[in-house]
């Protein structure tokens, strides 16, 4: 991590309050991402990735509630900043990629006036400008016949040419840090590896930090140079990618990495990962929140979760780990 | 191996964009002569066999075909063209509405793909599984119980969560009532459309297991549906690759993976994510598919997002043809190309 950092979040800690109770979405979660850097949030679902996202973004539920920590984009701490001041960010420095493009599209209109609106609004695009760089921008992001494209309903493209608009959308006023959450979930492989090749190329380009999020630990291997390993709310574990691969300390990023269908010859040699995650509304949920499933538990465990290394880019959240 | 499954020329068109209502009705019976009507042709001549015992995996893109060859196999779909046999029995002549009281029902059962949405919410675990068991094998009472604990117990869900909802049932455990409910009836095929999709990593292992022992604890065969290459390559004896409705390539799965001689199947490995980068270098498939309504019958479905493509392509569509090692690919340059 040697860029300077475009994002820092620090002990952002998230509470949903809900009948049943307080869960505790997120505790204590800490990373940086430098200038054209891209950092993959890892986990299974339930583990606070998106949650993550939501709140560096402020578009919580109206039931979640940041209750500690800090998010600093440039001078800005997103986390205690102004619904105004926020509005001014949002779009302009930060971007968002929703999993499902056609549902974060709106359905009645063309996606060429989509794209015209966010250009008005953070783009200092004039009115009479607006479409011709809409469909600029559709090109730059690989539609053939983009002005007759331009003038499409979200329904009559295809769900990899939908991903491309709200990529054209996201980067539309060149933002400096883009989340993506899940880009290309129920996309084709072949059309997943175009889409991470648009975001990697347009990334680079402008020099953009990119947090990337994914339950697919070999898409995150494959796009980025660090990955947090994320376990019910925590980060388990923090590292550059080929170090997190070649030396996995936690013992959960360790069952995972086990998981993979792919590093196996034979499906025998597959390991699944005992139990299932922790009740987040838990009074007594431990200071590890893997420690119930782990097959390395000590007595150790009980106490709280070790400070994190402050000379080594390899963080581990474990007392024992491998 | 004998052959349980034999689909022979198999296809199936649907028509497409052809005006509906009354008025078009009589627009087209006073307009003369017959008129040539669109069709998209979303299975094209498909021919295949899965062995007793053997697990074969279709892959492809969405919109390839997968699903319409499933459909038409499990007989939930008629065929436009071609036979299914199974066994020793022609089941493409019976029609889909009658086949659902058939005799031969219970030997095609199918997995869903997301048991969330395929299992009927206001069934608990208990009347999804016994519901097949009810109408195909009539068992009832005691008999019924019993079968319905067994196939339970069989796939690994435990009795007291059989009085539960499928909102009350985590992932794994809704996959488990699909695959129980499917197995329930010991049907010989089971037709698993991307059974694991909606899971995640670690409960997606412990299913893949389940399904691997319960095919030889109930010798049953598998068409194993997905888009996850690297499950295929794991679970299935033999991958079939389709694309535009038509069979590209087939052979060994570990083979077609390790070496893929259509440069679909090349494009399609070589953006599979993996950690150990391999060999193939990156090829990216650009633009969309062809059209697949009244596509030319002389241009390979695969010219122009083919990286090879010359003039010969479009005007001889290349047949699968044999290859050393029991594989098939339909490419004027398989073997010669990517490799």
């Amino acid at each position: 991590m040697t860029a300077a950092p475009a994002l820092s979040v620090e002990n952002l800690s998230v509470e949903f309050r809900t009948r049943s109770g307080v869960v505790k979405a997120l505790e204590r979660v800490s990373f940086t991402v430098g200038e054209g850097e891209t950092l993959a949030l890892v986990g299974e679902s339930g583990s606070g990735k998106s949650v993550t996202a939501y709140a560096v973004m402020g578009i919580f539920d109206p039931a979640g509630r940041v209750t500690e920590g800090k998010a600093m984009l440039g001078g800005l701490d997103l986390l205690s900043a102004s619904p105004d001041e926020l509005a001014k960010v949002r779009g302009r420095e930060i971007a968002m990629i929703f999993q499902n493009p056609r549902t974060a599209l709106n359905p009645i209109r063309p996606v060429g006036r989509q794209i015209a609106d966010v250009l008005l609004r953070h783009a200092d695009v004039t009115r009479a400008d607006a479409p011709a760089k809409a469909v600029e921008l559709l090109r730059a992001v690989g539609i053939t016949d983009p002005a007759r494209r331009a003038k499409a309903y979200p329904f009559e493209m295809s769900g990899g040419m939908c991903q491309r608009v709200m990529i054209a959308i996201a980067l539309a006023a060149k933002p400096s840090l883009l989340i993506a959450d899940e880009p290309t979930t129920g996309l084709d492989v072949t059309t997943q590896a175009v889409i991470m090749d648009l975001i990697g190329g347009l990334a680079g380009e402008i020099g953009m930090a990119t947090i990337f999020i994914t339950h697919d630990l070999a898409l995150a291997a494959q796009r980025a140079a660090n990955i947090a390993v994320m376990h019910a709310g925590h980060i388990v574990e923090l590292a550059p990618t080929r170090e997190l691969f070649a030396h996995p300390r936690h013992p959960y990023t360790a069952e995972l990495i086990a998981a993979m269908p792919d590093t196996a010859a034979d499906l025998n040699e597959l390991a699944s990962i005992p139990g299932s995650l922790p009740d987040l509304r838990r009074a007594d949920l431990p200071p590890c929140r893997y420690s119930e499933r782990c097959p390395r538990k000590l007595v150790a465990c009980e106490r709280p979760l070790p400070a994190p290394a402050t000379d080594n880019p390899h963080l581990v959240a474990c007392w024992n780990p491998l | 191996m004998t052959a349980l499954l034999d689909v022979a020329e198999l296809s199936k068109r649907f028509p497409a964009g052809r005006p509906s209502g009354p008025i078009a009705r009589l627009r087209r019976r006073f307009a003369g002569g017959p008129e040539k009507l669109p069709f998209v042709y979303a299975v094209d001549d498909v021919s295949f066999t899965i062995g007793k015992g053997e697990t074969v995996g279709l892959v492809g893109e969405s919109g390839c075909g997968k699903s319409t060859v499933v459909r038409v196999v499990t007989r939930l779909l008629d065929p436009t063209d071609g036979a299914i046999k199974l066994g020793t029995r022609e089941l493409s002549h019976t029609r889909a509405k009658r086949f659902a009281r058939d005799i031969d029902r219970k030997r095609i059962q199918m997995v869903f793909q997301d048991a969330g949405e395929s299992i009927n919410p206001r069934f608990t675990a208990f009347a999804a599984i016994a519901d097949p068991l009810r109408r195909l094998r009539e068992l009832s009472g005691a008999e019924l119980r019993r079968k319905v604990e067994e196939a339970a117990t069989r796939c690994g869900l435990p009795l007291e969560l059989l009085t539960r909802f499928p909102h009350q049932l985590s992932g794994g455990q809704r996959a488990r009532v699909g695959i129980a409910r499917a197995v329930a009836v010991e049907p010989d095929l089971l037709v698993l459309d991307e059974p694991t999709a909606a899971l995640d990593v670690s409960v997606q292992v412990v299913i893949l297991q389940l399904l691997q022992r319960l095919k030889s604890e109930l010798s049953m065969s598998y068409l194993f549906v997905s888009h996850d290459l690297s499950v295929v390559r794991l679970l299935c004896d033999r991958v079939l690759v389709m694309y535009l409705g038509k069979i590209v390539e087939a052979g060994p799965a570990k083979d077609v993976f390790d070496h893929p001689l259509h440069p679909y199947t090349q494009a399609l490995v070589a953006a599979v994510p993996s950690i150990n980068e391999h060999g193939l270098e990156r090829l990216r498939l650009i633009g969309e598919p062809r059209s697949p309504i009244d596509p030319d019958p002389n241009v390979c479905r695969f010219y122009g997002r083919c990286p090879y493509g010359v003039d010969h392509c479009k005007t001889e569509m290349p047949v699968l043809r044999g290859f050393p090692a029991h594989r098939q690919a339909a490419c004027h340059f398989a073997g010669t190309v990517g490799q």
